[in-house]
């Protein structure tokens, strides 16, 4: 469906996109997962012909698409970032307009109008200005217009930025449906947890180059020698951290709110002396959980930093 | 095509949601016309007539030539009513309103001092007073002139007179064919009045003409300027990702800004001509001028705007910019007037050239206007060119 081959993009002296190639099949959600400024949102401006590239290629359906193709980008569907909707139009008006973009006939316009409206649950608020709407309505807004067109090809450039935890969850299961249903899907990210729950494969960028690729599994086996050690406490969270990093096997140390993530090769080994560690700090461990890495561990041990960086 | 006549329709769409264009296309322009016209049109359109007191004291043969040909000649032709006075005194009461006359607007009062034919006659030092009412400014300063033409054609007189005795002075002696000869020799220079009106716009016209170019440029702003709004909005990305051609975009707004324009011009032509009684002249030569006036300002204003970065730079350099060109280009008074570099400055702007093309449909026909619809788009041309290749770089991230 979609193919990117090395592509380059630099603005002045900073590369943004150094390289990147991935591709995406028909029915497949490829996530692009990295920090702020790693290059994603300049990515998919390129692939979706909004941006001029330095370099590379993107094919879709094997034919080039460049910024002034018109004929393919009717294959493409785009979620912008940022709302990218007129508020002084309902929601009806706003879906019809970017329809009509599209060459859609009439009859089937309004027909699929309704059904947009349907999926993304607004039906009741159709002919409703979109500036009296809450956030989440009008992210599911954002979304819809991307949807309307039918199109092979979803992207959606980080959807759920700023988006209060009910609608996140909702937009979530909207794209997990649309996925199931056959459509092509390219999302970008800095939620691990996201990229974990909707993609196939995930593209793990920073600085503007892919650093690792694969499914989530393919992903964990880059760290397949180690576990991850969850321990939720109370307490100097950061003393306690500081005197894990010296204790040998500790790969990486991270602290969440409420807890210490490890990542140690063989846990078993390690357990007793992690744990005594934490108590010499004054830490009151509530709580162990070992498991596989996660794909923030892998990012972690990819980049040297966070994806909350 | 089709993509460009979409964006112009849902941007109409908002436009005529965004209830502001009705103030800025129809209302304000047309309240403003029809203030001006109404201010204006007593000062200058009505019939003028100053009332002059004429105290005549002297009775002499110098004074004749004043009270019965100059001012006399006035009065016949209507513009000034003379009021005898018996006295300087008499003549400066009424003129302050203290009188028995005081019910009638004395603007002026011109006294003519006792001995002041003898005084001329014998080359001493004499005088013409003028008493002027504080109320009456221009009658007033029309009096004063009125006299000094008169004191400095004695002048002139008196300096022949003197030349002449110098140089021949057996020619005095015949003093008949002194006279003759005065009265035979041609003015060496005439001035003759070539009436304007033929080539100067009613006032009510001008103002609706001049408001009406002016608010133009604020009009086309709302089609011009959404392209800034777009980007504001992240609705750029979403039509430079649909499958519609860059140019369409552009164009779309052009047409925006077009309809826009044009129908608050008709509007105002319209309301103009049968609520306030303007006269725009010939229909096709107006509607020549207004097409091309148009183009210019969306030209024009998508240059300014193209300078812009976001949409509310946008809106404040396009506010600069119409004020600015709608002053120097005399829509708020008659520039060209004021002479000098100012109604030279003016042809800067599309504004002068849309006022002068409706000058020249009301005193010609409509070839005449072709210089200014050229000019007008040669504004079109050249300032559309420019915002294009500073769009073209917007558009081509």
């Amino acid at each position: 469906m979609l193919e990117c081959r090395d592509l380059r993009k630099s603005f002045g002296e900073l590369a943004a996109v150094d390289g990147v190639s991935f591709h995406i099949a028909a029915g497949e959600t490829y996530g692009l997962l990295g920090p702020n400024g790693a290059g994603k949102t300049t990515s998919i401006s390129m692939a979706v012909g909004l941006m001029q590239r330095d370099g590379g290629q993107v094919l879709v359906d094997g034919e080039p698409l460049d910024p002034g193709t018109t004929k393919l980008k009717a294959k493409i569907g785009l979620v912008p970032q940022d709302l990218a909707l007129y508020p002084d139009l309902t929601a009806r008006e706003n879906l019809r307009f970017f329809g009509r973009l599209y060459d859609m006939p009439r009859a089937r316009l309004s027909r699929r109008v309704d059904e947009v409206l349907e999926i993304i649950g607004l039906s009741d608020r159709a002919n409703d200005r979109a500036d009296t709407f809450s956030g989440g309505m009008k992210r599911r807004l954002n979304i819809g217009i991307g949807l309307l067109h039918a199109p092979g090809l979803l992207v959606l450039d980080e959807p759920t930025v700023g988006v209060d935890p009910q609608s996140r969850n909702a937009i979530l299961e909207s794209i997990e449906q649309l996925g199931s249903e056959g459509l092509a899907v390219l999302y970008t990210t800095h939620y691990m947890e996201e990229a974990e729950r909707l993609c196939d494969r995930i593209g793990i960028i920073d600085r503007g180059q892919i650093k690792a690729e694969g499914t989530r599994r393919e992903l964990a086996q880059i760290l397949s020698q180690h576990d991850r050690v969850r321990l939720s406490a109370t307490g100097p969270l950061h003393e306690g951290a500081e005197a894990l990093r010296r204790i040998a096997g500790v790969q990486q140390v991270d602290v969440t709110d409420g807890a210490i993530d490890v990542l140690v090769e063989q846990a078993g080994n390690s357990l007793m002396a992690i744990l005594s560690a934490l108590d010499q700090s004054g830490v009151s461990i509530t709580g162990v959980e070992i498991d596989e890495p996660n794909l923030e561990a892998v990012f972690l041990h990819l980049t040297g930093r966070s994806l909350r960086d | 095509m089709r993509s460009a006549l979409n964006i112009a329709a849902k941007d109409l769409r908002q436009r005529v949601r965004d209830r502001s264009i009705y103030v800025i296309a129809l209302a304000a322009p047309l309240g403003l016309a029809a203030i001006f016209g109404f201010v204006f049109n007593p000062i200058s359109d009505a019939d003028f007539t100053a009332t002059f007191a004429v105290a005549n004291v002297d009775q002499g043969p110098l004074a004749a030539p004043l009270v019965d040909g100059v001012l006399g000649g006035l009065a016949e032709a209507g513009n000034v009513n003379l009021v005898q006075a018996a006295s300087a005194e008499e003549a400066t009461r009424l003129v302050e309103g203290d009188g028995e006359r005081a019910d009638q607007d004395i603007d002026a009062a011109i006294i003519i001092p006792a001995d002041f034919s003898a005084r001329v006659q014998t080359g001493r030092p004499a005088e013409l007073r003028v008493v002027q009412n504080a109320n009456s400014s221009l009658a007033a300063t029309l009096a004063l002139a009125i006299v000094e033409g008169y004191a400095r054609e004695l002048d002139y007189v008196q300096g022949a007179v003197t030349t002449l005795a110098a140089f021949d002075p057996a020619r005095l002696a015949d003093a008949a064919g002194v006279a003759g000869l005065a009265a035979s020799t041609p003015h060496p220079v005439t001035v003759r009045d070539v009436s304007a009106s033929t080539k100067q716009l009613d006032n009510t016209t001008f103002y609706g003409a001049g408001l009406a170019t002016f608010f133009l440029f604020f009009t086309v702003q709302f089609g011009v300027n959404s392209l800034l709004e777009e980007r504001h909005f992240g609705t750029l990305n979403r039509l430079l990702a649909a499958p519609v051609p860059r140019w369409s975009i552009i164009l779309g707004k052009a047409i925006t800004s077009f309809g826009l324009g044009l129908v608050s011009m008709l509007i105002l032509i319209v309301a103009t001509s049968f609520i306030l009684g303007a006269d725009w002249g010939n229909p096709a030569g107006v509607a020549l001028l207004v097409v091309a006036a148009t183009a210019s300002a969306i030209g024009v204003m998508a240059m300014v705007s193209a300078l812009a970065r976001t949409s509310e730079q946008g809106e404040v350099f396009s506010s600069i910019a119409a004020v600015g060109l709608g002053i120097i280009g005399g829509t708020f008074f008659p520039i060209n007037q004021a002479g000098g570099v100012l109604a030279s400055l003016r042809f800067v702007t599309p504004h002068a050239w849309f006022l002068q093309g409706l000058g020249d449909l009301a005193g010609g026909s409509i070839g005449d206007i072709l210089p200014a619809v050229v000019a007008l788009l040669a504004f079109t041309a050249a300032s559309s060119g420019i915002a294009l290749a500073l769009l073209r770089r917007r558009l081509n991230p």
